[in-house]
């Protein structure tokens, strides 16, 4: 099983730099990244370059010893699973058919019973069974968030990326997302980065934290380390204090400066 | 601080209300999600057949309906024994009147596989061949060799108005295909030059219109209104390969179809290789409504309601939805063909008008019956 490397990668829509010489260390497997930074710090553009839904202007993103750019999309898609932020869902699709798209990776017209299975089980231990037959079109924003999620892991891989999968979720559902999040990746031995607005969120699931601003990595490395950065602060424009809560967990304090 | 307990038991209301939406009592077991799974697929399947089923019986009695008093089992006699006709049922059945009543569940089928797709690439439920431009084109090039006698593609004889039709047609959808290939595939962009295209072929036709004489007038206005009386063999068989052609890609595409109807960026993420879909699609598409249009007129409303009626029924999943489609349009058209004949006894209708008069009240109260609300 190999490490994520992303090195010196440059992104710009136009002429509107996006990211500008991003490098993250290896990304090792069986760990889960927390990613943050402020709005249009270009979180969803990293992920979209991962797993090669936009081609870098420079840089490369290479897992073990394969740079990903020779993979095919498919070949790299089967290889790295992305979530993304939002997903319009106006469309006659029950939950369950939604989620078996994912599972049939779009090849072949044949449900098997076991995939069927697979779907079902999935639901169930995601705790929205109870939405398998409703249309997507009329889950709440926390609910179809939730199916994104299912949908994403329903298959193996060897990177997983969430796009913010907790924001429309209420307190009991962000803990339940993240936790099944970082339980699947452990198990499956796999590089999981997430990313997440909620700082306190982010210092309670992450193994590794990356701050991005600026089109650059500024902090990263274990959640305290990058939380006492003092860039924290600095790209948010914030005062920040940290201090731990009743269980050794580290809560992130803000203020307006 | 204490929390003060809310008046009116609303606390708790609200506790209930969110036990009951987000977690139901008894979650139910993965074997209960597999069971109402399969019922669903079983259902879809069992409506395809009887939509099937129904086509047939509609296809008869299209076939034994007519001026010439023919009863079912001496027509259906005919069909299966052609030797024992006599020169006049042979003619009114194998040269007029299955020509006519098959020609009528292809292009119905064509039509209905056209609209589904096209609502499925443009994200937009009003999309349908007359969106893009694409029958106004046809009347357009109908049209021109109408009254001018004006030939696109020289030496095709008697079906010049057809071909002129099919050629404008065609060039309409590539020059769409070109557009998109220089500004990107957005469905947005794709409708709004689909529209500038309808805007300029209908003045075009206008200005044909204009300097017609009264009996290319009437011409024009009755090839627009549509028919099924110019079925031939022929035709049934170029309507037969076209289907041969387009429908296997677009069954192979299904999941990707299905998955485009989750957004472009979700279907991008499970591997879509979206525009290269959109613009595979857009070609089929094409075909499919050039040819239809071409060979029965502006036949309105089929590539319209028949994706609606299947969505209705079945859903999106194309597994289901292709199929139901092709049939709904079918199922359409080959009503339309009975009730062009069997509203006044002697007079063939134009199917256009019907099309619209008896489909739409009918379209109007199913979205009225509707519980579920799509496309919002």
């Amino acid at each position: 099983m190999n490490a994520l490397t992303v090195t010196d990668i440059s992104f710009a829509y136009g002429a509107r730099a996006i990211l500008t010489g991003a490098c993250v260390a290896p990304l090792r497997p069986g760990k889960l990244t927390v990613l943050i930074g402020p709005n249009a710090s270009g979180k969803s553009t990293l992920f979209k370059l991962i797993a090669g839904l936009l081609t870098p202007s420079a840089g490369q993103v290479s897992l073990g010893q394969t740079d990903l750019t020779t993979l095919t999309t498919k070949d790299r898609l089967s290889r790295i699973r992305f979530m993304p932020q939002f997903f319009a869902a106006n469309a006659a699709l029950t939950v369950f058919d939604v989620v078996m798209m994912a599972e049939k990776q779009l090849q072949g017209w044949r449900v098997t019973p076991d995939d069927m299975d697979r779907v079902a089980e999935a639901l169930y231990t995601g705790g929205i069974g109870h939405l398998a037959e409703a249309y997507v079109s009329e889950l709440s924003g926390g609910q179809s968030q939730m199916v994104s999620c299912v949908q994403a892991l329903i298959q193996p891989a060897d990177v997983y990326l969430f796009d913010e999968p907790t924001s429309a979720l209420d307190l009991h559902h962000q803990l339940a997302v993240l936790s099944r999040i970082r339980e699947s990746v452990q198990a499956r031995n796999a590089i999981g980065i997430v990313a997440l607005h909620d700082l306190n969120l982010a210092a309670r699931f992450a193994d590794h934290l990356i701050l991005l601003g600026q089109g650059r990595v500024l902090a990263e490395g274990p959640p305290s380390a990058v939380l006492n950065d003092p860039a924290l602060a600095a790209t948010y424009g914030v005062d920040i204090s940290i201090s731990q809560g009743p269980r050794k967990d580290l809560t992130v304090h803000a203020y307006a400066s | 601080m204490m929390a003060v307990p809310s008046p009116c038991g609303a606390a708790n209301f609200h506790i209930k209300d969110r036990y009951m939406t987000d977690q139901a009592f008894s979650p139910p077991s993965s074997q209960d999600l597999v069971r109402d799974y399969k019922r669903r697929s079983a259902k879809r399947v069992t409506l395809v057949l009887g939509a099937a089923a129904i086509l047939l019986a509609t296809v008869t009695i299209d076939v034994i309906t007519g001026p010439a008093d023919l009863s079912f089992w001496r027509t259906l006699h005919v069909i299966i024994q052609p030797s024992i006709a006599t020169v006049q049922e042979e003619v009114i059945i194998w040269d007029l009147r299955l020509p006519v009543a098959l020609m009528a569940v292809v292009v119905g089928a064509m039509l209905g596989i056209a609209g589904a797709e096209m609502q499925t690439i443009l994200n937009n439920p009003l999309a349908d061949p007359f969106t893009l431009g694409l029958s106004s084109a046809a009347s357009f090039g109908a049209a021109l060799a109408i009254v001018l006698g004006w030939s696109v593609i020289p030496g095709v004889g008697g079906l010049f108005v057809t071909v002129n039709a099919f050629v404008v047609a065609m060039l309409t959808s590539l020059a769409l295909f070109g557009f998109t290939r220089l500004r990107g595939v957005t469905p947005e962009a794709m409708i709004l030059v689909g529209i500038a295209m309808l805007f300029t072929f209908n003045a075009l036709l206008a200005f044909l219109q204009y300097g017609a004489s009264e009996l290319q007038l009437a011409q024009i206005i009755f090839w627009q209104l549509g028919s099924l009386a110019r079925a031939t063999w022929t035709k049934v068989g170029i309507c037969l390969v076209i289907l041969l052609i387009v429908l296997p890609y677009f069954l192979h595409r299904s999941w990707a179809l299905t998955a485009l109807r989750m957004g472009e960026e979700k279907a991008a993420a499970l591997g879509v290789n979206v525009p290269l879909l959109r613009l595979g699609v857009l070609a089929g598409v094409s075909l499919l409504s050039a040819v239809a249009v071409s060979f029965v007129g502006a036949v309105a409303f089929v590539g319209l309601v028949g994706p609606h009626i299947a969505r209705m029924i079945v859903g999106e999943d194309q597994r289901g939805f292709l199929p139901l489609s092709a049939l709904a349009g079918a199922l359409i058209l080959s009503g339309t063909s009975i009730a062009s004949k069997a509203i006044t006894p002697g007079v063939v209708y134009p199917i256009g008008m019907i099309t619209s008069l008896i489909g739409i009240p009918f379209f109007v109260s199913l979205i009225l019956s509707q519980r579920k609300r799509h496309w919002q």
